[in-house]
């Protein structure tokens, strides 16, 4: 027999044609049998938070979305306050993090020249790579005091009248939460609207420019072009706003409050497992924070099935 | 309006620069050996972070023992068989996937490992930043191994070889280097990971090398060290900083320069 080396030479006698017949069968039904892992380990995450969170299912319903205690003592849950404290972080950071985003990817893509725009495009990449504990230990002790010495009070005496920035300015709260939030997904929309950007057929550019748009109106008719790529990329940051942990965690306050105050502290539903879970004594208690990471779950999976879907609509457009 | 775009970008990295260098400042000062290699200890007694730096790369270790090659074997899967509709699902579901909050995995492993054994383990802390770094290989794999060009595939295809040979000995040796780089991008990101230790590395004051045992991690030393209410402990998690996010942005500084040609 030639050992396998020959393979590659062109030993094709009948035996040997069989046996590499037989080796692609199973090297194909190896790699699908891994590729399946994938379905399984999303599929099994579904049946065992839910089976692990029945007992909350059961007692709460669809009551435990729209409660508004969380009273461990008395076995009393609702979610409420947290899906609250969930959604308004997300959306301060989104306020903040989508101008800034664009501003800056379409400053790498548009307008900055390129010995300067690949340095500068991997610097803003690095702020991703930054840990979460990271940014909760900086904006514990940098950002917090700031806001708490200059920029709350500020706000307070030019804007006070609004509930927003009515209470004490502590400088732990939602408002921290939300800016740490936005300095943690700015470098995920940058990537995304950069790659839509990038995506666009010069030539849309080179016409714009040929029918004499300045410069702007040519970018600008290039982000109408980009549009559902950058709503994309803002979903995307969403879904990362609503799943981020330990910075929130560290700074949002973590009170279970529903309060219309900036200011005040607030509570979100990662910050609730990552603080409770090995505190949660007895099984209704457990119960109801493995409902938490289920309802996070699905909620980011769907937003993110939506983000790609989007990103995707712009790739086949212009494909 | 380019005034405008500018300040955005230089304001982004402005925060990146103040961040990092706000950490090397603070830090720096409380850096010595004995932090490094000693345990820690309750206030006012020193202590270090030696464990959770031995604990850090244990996890990581295990962790990329099952997550690398299984990530690298869907990637392929998905490059070189994936056009069907069975590789459409997986594709979106790994996508998808990437974005799920990794304090859910840590819950998820939580009730499937920590609850069923009764007992905080090193396994399970493995576990939940292996399950983060497979969606992760994999799609990094899939985007190298399309870089291959066909023609090398059908040379050897030519040449006599059956597929499985072509792409275990042409394809994935000439995607290596791009396959290495994502799988060190994912090494970072877990590295760094916190929220699904905490339920089941949880973490530990001692070096510990059980795999059944509860086992410290740098990230979650730092974020004890944090919010206790000790100047002291403050220092320490500023330190503790400073080797973590060191350690990752030199892996990310390395890729950068591996993966530079292809820019």
């Amino acid at each position: 027999m030639s050992n396998s080396e020959n393979n590659l030479t062109g030993d094709v006698s009948g035996a040997k044609q069989k046996n590499n017949i037989l080796g692609d069968r199973i090297f194909r039904i190896v790699l699908t049998l891994c590729a399946a892992l994938i379905l399984i380990i999303v599929a099994a995450m579904i049946l065992v938070m839910t089976q692990s969170s029945w007992l909350s299912i059961k007692e709460f319903g669809f009551g435990f979305l729209i409660g508004q205690t969380w009273d461990p003592i008395k076995g009393e849950f609702g979610a409420l306050p947290f899906i609250y404290g969930t959604i308004v972080s997300a959306i301060l950071a989104l306020l903040i993090a989508t101008p800034v985003s664009v501003g800056v990817a379409v400053f790498l893509v548009e307008q900055a020249p390129k010995k300067l725009a690949r340095p500068m495009a991997f610097l803003v990449e690095l702020l991703a790579a930054i840990p979460s504990v990271v940014y909760g230990l900086w904006a514990i002790f940098v950002l917090a005091p700031l806001l708490r010495v200059y920029v709350q009070p500020f706000l307070q005496e030019t804007l006070g009248f609004l509930p927003f920035f009515k209470g004490t300015a502590n400088g732990i709260g939602m408002m921290s939460g939300g800016i740490i939030l936005a300095i943690m997904i700015t470098p995920i929309i940058t990537a995304v609207v950069r790659d839509v950007l990038e995506a666009v057929p010069v030539t849309q550019r080179e016409a714009a420019l040929a029918l004499g748009a300045t410069r702007w109106e040519t970018t600008k008719i290039v982000l109408a072009n980009a549009n559902s790529g950058i709503a994309g990329a803002i979903v995307l940051g969403l879904g990362r706003a609503i799943g981020e942990t330990m910075a929130i965690t560290m700074i949002i306050g973590n009170r279970p409050e529903i309060s219309a105050s900036l200011f005040d502290p607030g509570y979100t539903i990662a910050s609730v497992i990552a603080n409770e879970f090995t505190e949660a004594t007895g099984d209704l208690y457990l119960s109801a924070l493995i409902e938490m990471g289920l309802i996070l779950f699905l909620v980011t999976f769907i937003v993110n099935g939506l983000a790609k879907l989007l990103i995707l609509s712009v790739a086949r457009r212009t494909a | 309006m380019t005034t405008l775009t500018a300040a955005c970008a230089f304001g982004v990295i402005t925060i990146l620069v103040f961040v990092l260098g706000y950490i090397a400042f603070q830090g720096v000062s409380s850096l010595s050996w004995q932090f490094l290699v000693q345990t820690p200890k309750p206030v006012g007694e020193g202590g270090g972070i030696g464990n959770a730096i031995v604990g850090s790369l244990i996890l990581l270790g295990l962790a990329s023992l099952v997550g690398i090659p299984l990530g690298i074997t869907i990637g392929t899967y998905l490059a070189e068989m994936g056009d069907g509709w069975f590789g459409t699902i997986v594709r979106f579901v790994a996508d998808t996937m990437i974005g799920i909050p990794s304090i859910v995995f840590g819950v998820f492993v939580y009730a499937v490992v920590v609850l069923q054994q009764g007992y905080f383990s090193t396994l399970a802390g493995a576990l939940s930043l292996a399950l983060i770094m497979i969606p992760i290989v994999t799609r990094t794999t899939e985007e190298m191994v399309r870089l291959v060009p066909k023609s090398m595939r059908e040379g050897a295809l030519a040449l006599g070889a059956p597929q499985w040979r072509v792409t275990k000995d042409i394809v994935i040796p000439a995607a290596m280097t791009g396959i290495a780089t994502g799988a060190m991008l994912a090494v970072a990101r877990v590295l760094g990971e916190t929220a699904p230790l905490l339920f089941t590395a949880f973490g530990s004051r001692f070096y510990n090398i059980y795999l059944d045992e509860p086992m410290a991690s740098l990230t979650v030393q730092i974020y004890n060290y944090a919010i206790s209410p000790f100047e002291e402990w403050h220092a320490k998690a500023w330190a503790a900083t400073l080797v973590l996010v060191t350690l990752i942005l030199f892996i990310n500084i390395i890729v950068r320069f591996l993966t530079r040609q292809k820019y």
